[in-house]
């Protein structure tokens, strides 16, 4: 290097400063271009957010909404009680399936008087036919617990089948209906003077979320009752598992282990255990739990104990970060007045690291809650139509859990499932939004700067 | 309902030995409790804890052992009662004026801590070995450079299957691909501007929305890909551009694990430029660089490596993801170039093996461990070369 001065590359400086030149122009313009990059990027992040929830809610939220439609049921006592003597074991005998042709007898002066309207094509089938398959179920339940009433003519109200009920949402037009062997034109039109003259509404329906499952050709009574029940006991499971083992594994790596090999081994193992792929955890739940235990298929007690695996570096890593967060000058004071080491932890460390705790279990279970993969190998995609009994041995019968239940849906042929999946992917999310808000809410209102 | 019977016990035990001990302490003291070493909580505690954890314990240990060596359950409850009320015995007895119940439990409640600190390690042995064993059952029916190169994949449960694992290891890298291509420039251009350009209100805003991205279960993923994503990529690009009529494609799939990636890459890089010291932007700065080449020049480099271990994190987790390709991908293994073709991936195959009706003798059913394994080994080996990477090459700075 000599001190010469060196030739300048490129032209020559423009005269005045406030003129800029080529070069200077260009790099503002580059300048700008990154700064619309980075832009665009984030905007591409929010609309991808906006997008997937929009998309979600507006196929979901119809499915809160369910058609019904009310009708006359004269309760028929050849066909329900052949014998007349209202025995409730004689009754019971009468299967679901023959309950069927007592709608459709019920429902032949309806249908006349919707032909003399104009409909001519209308059969009172086709208008039994709009009836959801679950109504003979219903109508025997109702039967089975007052029998007293056969032979009288009592009203009920009985959910649609599910493309009258999209109909009436708007996803089934008489277009589609032509294609569809299962819908007809004329009950549709059925279905419009229905609406006009009172017989048949679209409202809120509370059994999509407390009714089980129902099969593959009825998607309109399918509900979500067993799935949420399932979740709510695997949680139970993962609350009363992860937290005190979490919570008792933080205090010895974080208070009491002397920093050797046994301790790094296990922290490294921790950090290892957070990035394996969940369905892993699922593999080890089936060879261990189910092959080498016996415990049982899709149980609850099962998916609980391979979530609580899962969960537990999540739960470990936020204890261990709100432990640290305790000053020192505690501890000191505490051992200072003579208290042992173990107490000095668990009566004054512990109680002030007990909201970041409480913060990152809440988060732990919100992972948890939506972790399914792991679930599909543990059987818990079956279909349960009872409830679990209350734990702890509800814990040990079949049931599924809500991201499970979402799967299930989408693997079903009828198109309406899909209107139940994302309806369901609503409710999980509305249990998400509350357990993150309550774990914000814990942060600013608990949280100590010291 | 030998079970209930034993728990009950049990507890009734560990509560009576609480009161029992306390009362024994205090008379031993005659009355003067400032006479007892340890306070009269801790002589309870010391009798209440040696009884549950012996029983506890023994019935864990038990029914450990009976699962190799086949013993009656009555037996084995019947022996951690037996054990549990010696505890109770032997410990009430020690109950005396002088007796360190504070040192007996502090010692005990450190066997506890340790056990579930262990746990941890008891998992990953009991991931490993699980698949392992199963793995090697695998590989004694089917021979092993099928699996590693065999470019077939037809199980058939009638038994001669063609199991090659080449054709869904490509579904899951061309798929892992695309995400990263869709998440990278992404997730890396929003922390820049995020970190570097936006002000205060709008990074208060748009980072926290941006993760609500990473809180969203993969499952809400899978169903946008299956209901919203493919349909549309099926009719606006696949089929006008004639390469084929699926709506489940790798391009689906990849792209919405794409949008999944976002805020993996953006969250671990924003930390990552934020640790670049100020005095390092000032200067370049001061040299009369503009912000971006400021950002190129010296922020990049800087961070490199940290930037390099969040893009093989997001790999990893891309690698390892399951209900986005379950419902996203396809279940057809082909080996294609095509990204509007359906394919398959490892995950999507250990799902379909080990669901249903299932046969644990099978080849058929044995090889989702084998896949399993294979996973588990990839998704380690780069959560380890991306801590190495950040751990060898990262600047220090004071």
């Amino acid at each position: 290097m000599t001190d010469a001065a060196m030739p300048l590359a490129g032209p020559a400086p423009a005269k005045s400063l406030h003129q800029p030149d080529a070069r200077t122009r260009k790099r503002n313009a580059a300048e700008r271009r990154f700064r619309l990059y980075g832009m665009a990027a984030v905007s591409a992040g929010l609309v991808a957010l906006v997008v997937l929830l929009t998309s979600i809610l507006s196929q979901g939220l119809p499915a809160f909404q369910q058609t019904y439609i009310e009708a006359e049921i004269y309760l028929d006592p050849a066909i329900l009680d052949p014998n007349g003597t209202r025995d409730p074991e004689e009754i019971s005998k009468v299967l679901t399936f023959s309950y069927k042709p007592m709608i459709e007898d019920s429902l032949t002066s309806v249908a006349e008087r919707l032909q003399g309207q104009g409909a001519s094509e209308l059969t009172p089938a086709m208008l039994a036919g709009m009836i959801s398959g679950a109504a003979n179920a219903q109508l025997r339940d109702y039967v089975l617990a007052n029998p007293e009433e056969i032979g009288q003519t009592v009203e009920f109200e009985f959910l649609t089948n599910a493309r009258i009920d999209q109909y009436m949402k708007g996803k089934v037009t008489r277009e589609s209906a032509a294609l569809d062997s299962k819908v007809d034109v004329a009950q549709l039109n059925a279905a419009d003077a229905l609406v006009e003259g009172g017989a048949m509404e679209t409202r809120f329906n509370w059994d999509f979320i407390t009714a089980p499952d129902a099969s593959e050709n009825r998607p309109e009574a399918a509900g979500l009752g067993v799935a949420l029940l399932g979740s709510l006991y695997m949680m139970l499971i993962v609350l009363f598992l992860a937290l005190p083992i979490g919570v008792a594994a933080s205090i010895y790596l974080e208070e009491f282990a002397k920093k050797n090999v046994w301790t790094d081994i296990i922290e490294v193992n921790i950090s290892n255990l957070a990035a394996v792929p969940s369905i892993v955890f699922g593999i080890l739940g089936l060879a261990i739990f189910i092959n080498w235990m016996h415990l049982p298929n899709s149980a609850p007690i099962v998916g609980g104990l391979v979530l609580t695996l899962m969960t537990l570096p999540t739960i470990i890593i936020a204890t261990r970060a709100s432990l640290k967060a305790v000053p020192p000058s505690i501890r000191d004071a505490a051992l200072g007045v003579g208290a042992s080491k173990m107490q000095a932890v668990f009566h004054h460390v512990l109680p002030l690291a007990a909201p970041g705790i409480l913060t990152g279990t809440i988060i732990g279970l919100a992972q948890a809650l939506g972790e399914t993969a792991p679930l599909l190998l543990i059987g818990m995609v079956a279909f349960v139509r009872d409830y679990p009994d209350a734990p702890p041995g509800g814990l040990f019968e079949p049931a599924t859990g809500l991201p499970v239940q979402v799967y299930n849906f989408t693997q079903r042929a009828d198109p309406a499932f899909v209107e139940r999946a994302s309806g369901a992917i609503i409710v999980l999310l509305v249990f998400l939004v509350v357990m993150n808000l309550i774990a914000i809410i814990l942060r600013r209102r608990f949280e100590r700067r010291w | 309902m030998i079970a209930t019977l034993f728990f009950v016990l049990l507890a009734v035990a560990v509560m009576g030995g609480y009161f029992l001990g306390r009362r024994r302490a205090a008379a031993s003291a005659g009355g003067d409790i400032r006479a007892l070493h340890s306070l009269l909580n801790y002589h309870g505690w010391n009798v209440a804890l040696a009884t549950g954890m012996t029983g506890l314990g023994v019935l864990l240990i038990g029914s450990f052992a009976s699962s190799f060596i086949g013993l009656p359950p009555e037996v084995v409850y019947a022996v951690a009662a037996l054990a549990a009320a010696a505890a109770f015995f032997l410990s009430f007895q020690r109950i005396s004026r002088d007796f360190r119940a504070r040192n007996a439990v502090e010692s005990m409640v450190m066997g506890l801590l340790i056990v579930a600190s262990s746990i941890a390690i008891l998992t990953t042995v009991g991931i490993v070995m699980s698949m392992l064993l199963e793995t090697g059952r695998f590989f004694a029916q089917y021979e092993w450079t099928e699996f590693f190169f065999g470019t077939t994949w037809s199980p058939n449960f009638r038994g001669d299957s063609d199991l090659g694992i080449l054709p869904l290891l490509w579904g899951t890298l061309y798929i892992s691909l695309i995400a990263l291509a869709v998440a990278v420039p992404i997730g890396l251009f929003a922390a820049i501007y995020l970190s570097e350009y936006a002000s205060r209100r709008v990074r208060s805003v748009a980072k926290p929305l941006i993760e609500v991205l990473a809180g969203i279960p993969t499952i809400v993923y899978g169903l946008f890909a299956l209901i919203t994503v493919g349909p549309m990529l099926r009719d606006y690009f696949a089929q006008p551009l004639g390469l084929g009529d699926s709506s489940s494609s790798v391009m689906t799939a990849g792209l919405v694990m794409g949008i999944m990636l976002i805020p993996f890459v953006s969250s671990l890089s924003d930390d990552i430029i934020n640790a670049v010291p100020q005095a390092m932007r000032d200067g370049s700065l001061g040299l009369g660089a503009t912000p971006s080449e400021t950002i190129r020049s010296v922020i990049i480099p800087a961070a490199l490596p940290g930037i390099v271990g969040a893009i093989l994190l997001a790999a990893s987790r891309a690698i390892g993801e399951t209900m986005i390709v379950v419902l996203g991908a396809g279940a057809a293994a082909t080996l294609s170039m095509n990204p509007f073709e359906a394919m398959t991936t490892v995950t999507v195959k250990i799902v379909s093996q080990l669901t249903g009706d299932t046969d644990f003798a099978s080849p058929e059913t044995l090889v989702a461990f084998a896949l399993g394994i294979t996973l588990f080994v990839l998704t380690l080996g780069l959560n380890v070369l991306a801590l190495y990477i950040v751990r060898k090459y990262r600047e220090q700075y004071e």
